[in-house]
């Protein structure tokens, strides 16, 4: 044995005031089978807690994206047309016409002169001009590039025919439809929901993986009895845990701001948000198992979601690509969890019906899986 | 039953570089021992090998009877492991960071009892982030301490701290030892390695050079005193031959102009060199003697300095 050496007298003196250590620890304690998983993930929530980042991106921002979005989006009564029409002979008879017309309320002219009008119409007063001519009839000044020019254009037009007493071919009828439900924010908070399912998955699983790595704390845990696959389930769940926080936040914000109305179950709800939620953290883990570095890490983390952020509908739909596109699309893991979670939020359609899209997470979430526990750089 | 055992090991590294090249260890229970080198002389990769964290190329490992391919689980029980470099999370206290590593263990110590012994309890509830270097790396021994080990691995447990964060740890290594633990140390302070352990392998190149108690080290010099000196004329390098034939001087070796004799005894060697000098009509312009120490043995071994930066 070993004792403290006469050649180290400072040491000596500090070992003689140091009390005695105990031989066998005072209370030997006995830890279960999951101490260590309840610990590592009470540990990452403390982690997440204490980062403002964290809460911003993960919390705030969806919510100030909804709030942004919604208000911008927001459905306004039909715009009025405001048009202009030009002095003169025929003037006075194009403004009891648009007067006349069924459409009236949506139209505001002001009779002008000619260079008024002009003026007006050039920095956007007007959305078209009406020039009456000498024979009766009316020329209309619009311009092709701006929007509301080319919708007045149709509307005055229809308006003046019409009330000049055109009878149209076809019997047709329109119905308003804005209801709750078919608005633009109801079509965003689903897909603000998966779009934060995926962000907090690669970030908080892949991005996370990587920088203890590159702390060298992956090896560190390596060289204690930790089990494995108790640090890879701690960290799915610490995102599963926020996943619920996430749902609740989500909807209820859009449930109390945008009297957004909920069809689905809850259990439904949370159910394909957890299938969602998993696959990623199997995408996040894959994306995470080799990188040494976290600047290789981001690179690699953009290269996945950049494509669902575009592709898989979460600020409009993918039905705008062409039909070619549309089966890639639909087989992206973000397109599935963003209709899955429509069908059910807006439609309340019932999980059976969704296998197809549960499936498609669930393949995406198992092979990569399979593949990151292959292929995973501990050290 | 030996603590720690090695055969025969040897690492490369892409089939090219050998961090390692057929080192054998036998370190007894209650032992500290320590693994002496330079940067890059497969120290570290040596003590990973042990820890069952990098695969060897060819070669044994044995640790309390027990292999790493056959007991695994039973090892990381037994051994507490502290890496060269491990930045914990910042934004946990050192409480919830001991009560995270404990929970690892069967059968862990208190971390309360852990943190007294390490002076770290009025730090108990920072976060690591706050903390300085010396109570990072006292914090990262006792993530070590607090699986109740038989076995402590430490990789240049000291580097880059100061004097006092450095006796500190060292009192922490001995009080592990004093329980009857096992310690193996790698280091390059070579002051460090002759106070702290029982026995030395001093490693250059991936091989053991020299092994033994720090005195039975030094004394392989054949003196146990230096003479280091230089003069006006500038050329002793080339008359080696001279100073080694002065009274009790054992060995000669050039040093950055200096010269140094390994020498038994120095009131022998002294005149005589003082008369030398004189016969060739020089002058002293340096002259000092101290105790040897295993830099001295280093670099007798092997030439070089131990840290030459």
């Amino acid at each position: 044995m070993h004792t403290v050496k006469p050649t180290d007298p400072e040491a000596q003196a500090k070992g003689a005031d140091m009390q005695p250590m105990p031989l066998r620890p005072s209370r030997p304690r006995l830890n279960g089978r999951w101490a260590g998983y309840t610990h590592l993930l009470l540990a990452r929530m403390r982690e997440l807690k204490r980062e403002p980042e964290v809460i911003f991106w993960v919390f705030v921002f969806p919510l100030l994206l909804a709030l942004g979005l919604g208000i911008a989006f927001r459905n306004k009564p039909a715009d009025v047309a405001p048009v202009a029409v030009v002095s003169g002979p025929g003037a006075q008879h194009a403004l009891e016409l648009l007067q006349a017309s069924p459409q009236h309320a949506a139209i505001h002219a002001d009779m002008l002169t000619d260079a008024q009008a002009l003026k007006g119409f050039r920095v956007g007063k007007y959305a078209l001009v009406i020039e009456p001519k000498a024979d009766g009839s009316f020329q209309y000044r619009y311009d092709p590039a701006r929007p509301e020019s080319v919708l007045a254009l149709d509307q005055i037009d229809d308006a003046l025919q019409t009330a000049a007493g055109r009878r149209n071919a076809l019997t047709t009828a329109a119905k308003i439809s804005s209801e709750p439900g078919a608005r633009y924010i109801d079509f965003l908070i689903p897909g603000l929901l998966g779009m934060n399912v995926m962000n907090a998955a690669m970030w908080g699983i892949g991005f996370a993986l990587v920088e203890m790595r590159q702390r060298k704390l992956l090896k560190r845990y390596l060289a204690t009895p930790m089990r494995r696959s108790d640090f890879l389930l701690a960290l799915t769940s610490s995102r599963l845990v926020l996943m619920l926080v996430e749902v609740g936040l989500l909807l209820g914000f859009g449930v109390l701001v945008f009297h957004m109305r909920v069809l689905g179950s809850l259990a439904s709800i949370l159910l394909v948000g957890t299938v969602g939620a998993l696959s990623f953290a199997g995408i996040g883990l894959l994306t995470a198992c080799r990188a040494e570095k976290i600047e290789s890490v981001s690179g690699l983390i953009n290269l996945v979601m950049l494509p669902m952020w575009v592709f898989s509908g979460v600020f409009f739909s993918y039905e705008r690509f062409p039909a070619v596109v549309q089966p890639f699309i639909k087989a992206l893991p973000l397109t599935a969890l963003n209709d899955a979670l429509r069908a059910t939020i807006l439609e309340g359609a019932p999980l059976t019906a969704q296998g197809g899209r549960i499936l498609i997470m669930a393949i995406w979430g198992g092979i990569s899986f399979i593949l990151a526990l292959r292929w995973f750089r501990w050290v | 039953m030996p603590a720690i055992e090695c055969r025969g090991l040897r690492k490369t590294y892409d089939g090219k570089v050998e961090a390692v090249r057929g080192l054998d260890l036998e370190i007894q229970p209650g032992e500290c021992f320590g693994l002496l080198g330079p940067n890059g002389a497969g120290k570290t990769t040596t003590i990973e090998i042990l820890e069952g964290l990098l695969a060897p190329t060819a070669g044994q490992v044995t640790l309390l009877g027990r292999t790493w391919q056959k007991h695994a689980r039973d090892l990381r029980e037994l051994l507490g492991i502290s890496l060269q470099e491990t930045r914990f999370s910042e934004k946990l206290s050192v409480r919830e960071t001991l009560d995270l590593f404990a929970s690892f263990y069967r059968h862990p110590r208190a971390a309360a009892e852990i943190m007294q012994e390490l002076e770290l309890t009025e730090k108990a509830d920072s976060w690591v982030g706050k903390l300085s270097g010396g109570q990072k790396q006292r914090l990262a021994v006792a993530t070590a301490l607090v699986g109740n080990p038989q076995i402590l691995f430490l990789d240049e447990p000291t580097t880059g701290l100061d004097p006092q964060s450095r006796r500190q740890l060292w009192e922490i290594v001995r009080g592990f030892q004093r329980r009857g633990g096992t310690v193996l140390l790698t280091t390059h302070y070579m002051d460090e390695a002759e106070r702290l352990c029982d026995r030395i392998a001093i490693v250059d190149h991936g091989q053991i050079i020299a092994q033994g108690t720090p005195a039975q080290l030094i004394a392989r010099l054949g003196g146990h005193h230096v003479v280091e000196f230089a003069t006006s004329a500038g050329d002793g390098a080339n008359n080696q031959e001279l100073w080694r034939m002065l009274p009790g001087v054992d060995s000669v070796h050039e040093d950055d102009g200096m010269l140094l004799l390994n020498v038994r005894e120095p009131h022998q060697t002294i005149p005589a060199l003082l008369a030398a000098v004189e016969n060739q009509g020089a002058q002293l312009v340096h002259l000092t003697t101290r105790q040897a120490s295993l830099e001295d043995v280093f670099v007798h071994l092997t030439g070089r300095h131990l840290r030459e930066d």
